[in-house]
């Protein structure tokens, strides 16, 4: 709950701040497609990003590691989060956190798909296929 | 400049609240949609938390700054979130705590990145 809402702040805070809405896949495919002038403040929240989970090790230690988990599959899901976060113009931030809040039908729309086809998944990956995660 | 310093305070907020949460944990993700499995409801608080605070948050923000809002349900948001689902729920990431879980310097976590970025640019070649 306490993490949740440090994502609601800081969505909250990019929108007041910033003008713009903390879609983390909207930020990053912008980062090769946003005209010159709107990319070094992609770059700059994505950094941000990556510094909280330094921070975060530092303060926790380290994450663990899953194990056996194929690199093969790895791959095969970022292809598609990739693929369907541009294709649908948001994933769990864009559509989920700041498009709910924002009473978008379209988000409210895409959030039960995505949880939907997201639960199918890992009950396939899990159970027939068996995969360790 | 300090428009940059902002972007770089919200993504640490940001990130540090999927930490929090467990959402940059792969296996807590899949503990959570994995509901046949010892499921694992707590993101759903998470995610209750987020939404709260964005809703509570929005409507003023939005004032100052409009942002269009679309209502069109078209055949690329279905067909679009179904296939980001299907990644989310193989993998256990989805676009921030993929990011963030660079931090952890494993293969597995540039695997994916390097893969969602690719994913990205193929449906741009294919469809812009």
């Amino acid at each position: 709950m306490v993490g949740g809402v440090l994502i609601g702040l800081a969505s909250v805070w990019l929108l007041v701040a910033n003008g713009r809405i903390a879609g983390v896949s909207g930020i990053l495919h912008g980062l090769s497609e946003a005209r010159a002038g709107d990319r070094l403040w992609r770059a700059w929240f994505i950094a941000g990003l990556i510094v909280a989970g330094f921070a975060w090790h530092a303060f926790a230690g380290p994450a663990p590691i899953r194990q056996g988990f194929g690199l093969g599959w790895v791959a095969l899901a970022g292809l598609l989060v990739g693929f369907g976060t541009r294709m649908s113009g948001g994933c769990t931030s864009g559509h989920g956190v700041c498009g709910l809040g924002r009473l978008s039908l379209r988000s409210l729309v895409a959030v039960a798909i995505f949880m939907a086809a997201g639960m199918a998944a890992a009950f396939v990956v899990r159970h027939p296929l068996g995969l360790p995660s | 400049m300090i428009a940059y310093a902002s972007a770089f305070g919200a993504g640490l907020v940001f990130g540090v609240g999927l930490w929090i949460s467990g959402m940059a944990t792969p296996r807590k993700v899949l503990d959570f949609l994995d509901v046949t499995g010892a499921w694992d409801p707590s993101l759903a608080l998470v995610m209750a938390g987020a939404v709260g605070v964005t809703l509570a948050g929005f409507p003023a923000a939005l004032k100052r700054h409009p942002i269009e809002k679309r209502s069109d349900l078209n055949a690329p948001l279905i067909i679009g979130a179904t296939i980001f689902g299907i990644g989310w729920g193989i993998g256990g990431y989805c676009p921030g705590p993929a990011l963030t879980a660079l931090s952890n310097l494993s293969v597995e976590a540039f695997v994916f990145v390097g893969a969602m970025v690719a994913g990205g640019l193929a449906h741009r070649l294919a469809f812009d």
